[in-house]
């Protein structure tokens, strides 16, 4: 079971609330005999597993993907150089699939007053048609379901975007409460459409390219906008902190659509780089930087919250009480190594947790987002656990990377 | 699944997938395989056992740090630490490179018939088919 074990690791560093192998970097035997029960549980759930594919699946192994178990889903870790893509996208243009993630669209009358209720931040701050903004999803008790971008439409259509991991337990939830809310509302789950995200400082100059006409339309969006263009919904959005977009379509255009992007020069890149991107840009990842048992403001996302206005939400009572006593923040290490999740944090005022570390590309070291006792401040010395070593690392402001240079 | 097609003959092979050239001093080097490489990516840190160090069979003695994982290197056998590829420390990225030719560490075998009882190219060979899914 020695391969399985491998490609857990690899797996359980991709996505780690999925793996077994809880703590890559703890002392745990990884290549060896020992731990045999998360290995049995891993290889009988591998047989029991279909891996659902992407429309994008053949295309992926075409161009020489190293297609990984994510969450479920068959997707591409690399293309060959996980740190070769991660260069691809802050200096020119990458594209990801991103096909996995669930379109969500609610129709009717007073889809904004539901949606006022059952996220965190505020609709009404989507006034324009296409507009977007990034919001949790909470529960009573202030937890994170998940985290999302909602597109205000018309009165009548808000288009959401989610996780792919959580999104049956989201849907699940939203159809809960609109049976009690806004019974009349429509929740459809668009698996007919894929999602194709092309990122990087040359993303705008090369769509143009790849879908001749768009330039007149999209040239002109603002980020967090989106515009319909034919059956194509284009949004000025991402996950790597540099400018381009992501695009939903009818999942039977996508393959000649990426291969159209590939011939214009946008590059393939696989979900190892997607993460290192999104780290720089000090973007949460769902499932390692919060979950259901963290809240919002615990995550370093009290800007996604309103708590100004007069508006109840699913959730306020618990933030507006609950004291805060634990923060997210950034780190670099100082010495040689790397930050890895789980770490313990070492500060003065307590211990902390790193939720996401890795090596930072840009930057040349390794950096990492650590929950931590409210206390500590930017600028303080930490040090991380890392095996059998303590090794100082340095509090700083995150993102550590937009576009495409390093801020730290 | 890796290509195998490479895999040299001339290496012995263990189950934590490290591959053991036996040099010409009666030293063995220790490095990791190309399947292994190819599963954990792009290299950037490597830490190595301490020259002099005692090592026991199976014990844990060396980590490869990729973008994406850390992972344990194994000793293959009983034995003393006699060198380490200082080169590695500013150039990790030979192993995915050159797997076979990038080494971690050497060492001095307690006793040279533990290596010859290590797998051979084709044990290994059959040992990754056999896992592949």
């Amino acid at each position: 079971m020695a391969q399985a074990n491998l490609e857990s690791a690899v797996n359980a560093a991709t996505e780690g609330a999925h793996g077994f192998i809880r703590n890559l970097s703890g002392k745990e035997d990884r290549w060896g005999e020992a731990d045999i029960l998360p290995r049995l549980f891993y290889f009988f759930e591998r047989l029991l597993m279909t891996l659902k594919h992407t429309p994008l699946n053949a295309a992926h192994c075409a161009m020489g993907a190293k297609m990984v178990d994510f969450g479920g889903w068959d997707m591409p870790l690399h293309y060959g150089s996980q740190l070769d893509e991660h260069h691809q996208v802050r200096r020119d243009a990458g594209m990801f699939d991103v096909s996995h993630m669930r379109v969500l669209d609610m129709r009717g009358d007073g889809v904004r007053d539901f949606l006022r209720y059952l996220l965190a931040n505020n609709v009404d701050k989507l006034q324009s048609s296409g507009k977007a903004l990034y919001s949790c999803l909470l529960r009573p008790d202030g937890g994170v379901i998940d985290d999302l971008i909602v597109y205000f439409m018309s009165e009548s259509w808000f288009r959401i975007v989610v996780n792919a991991g959580t999104a049956d337990n989201d849907i699940a939830w939203m159809i809960e409460q609109a049976a009690v809310r806004a019974p009349k509302l429509q929740i459809s789950s668009r698996d007919d459409l894929a999602m194709i995200a092309v990122q990087g400082p040359n993303a705008p100059a090369k769509l143009w390219l790849a879908l001749p006409g768009s330039q007149k339309l999209a040239e002109g969006l603002k980020p967090f906008n989106a515009v319909e263009w034919d059956s194509m919904f284009i949004a000025r959005t991402g996950y790597t902190g540099e400018d381009g977009f992501e695009i939903i379509l009818p999942a039977t255009a996508a393959p000649s659509f990426w291969q159209t992007l590939n011939d214009v020069g946008v590059k393939p890149i696989g979900l190892g780089a997607r993460d290192t991107l999104r780290l720089e840009a000090g973007m949460n990842l769902y499932g390692h930087d919060m979950d259901e048992t963290i809240n919002p403001l615990e995550a370093g996302l009290a800007w996604t919250v309103d708590l100004v206005s007069e508006r109840d939400f699913i959730g306020k009572a618990a933030l507006v009480t609950k004291p805060k006593t634990r923060k997210l923040i950034g780190l670099v290490l100082q010495d040689r190594g790397v930050l890895r999740d789980h770490q313990v944090v070492k500060s003065s005022h307590g211990d902390g947790e790193i939720t996401s570390g890795s090596f930072s590309p840009t930057l040349n070291q390794s950096i990492a987002l650590a929950r931590v006792p409210s206390a500590v401040q930017i600028g303080d010395m930490v040090q991380v656990a890392i095996r059998d070593k303590m090794l100082a690392a340095k509090v700083v402001k995150y993102p550590f990377v937009r576009n495409g240079k390093g801020l730290i | 699944m890796s290509n195998l097609d490479n895999l040299p003959g001339n290496l012995k092979y263990t189950t934590s997938h490290e591959w053991i050239n036996k040099e010409t001093d009666g030293t063995i080097a220790i490095g990791i395989t190309q399947h292994a490489q190819e599963l954990l990516g792009d290299m950037v840190f490597v830490e190595s056992p301490a020259v002099g160090r005692q090592l026991k069979a199976k014990e844990e003695c060396a980590v490869a740090e990729s973008v994406k994982a850390a992972a344990d290197i194994y000793a293959p056998v009983t034995g003393v630490v006699v060198a380490i590829n200082s080169e590695l420390g500013d150039t990790p990225e030979k192993i995915n490179t050159d797997p076979y030719s990038a080494w971690i560490f050497k060492m001095k075998p307690d006793n040279a018939a533990d290596v010859d009882a290590l797998m051979d190219a084709a044990a290994y060979q059959t040992l990754v088919d056999s896992e592949a899914h």
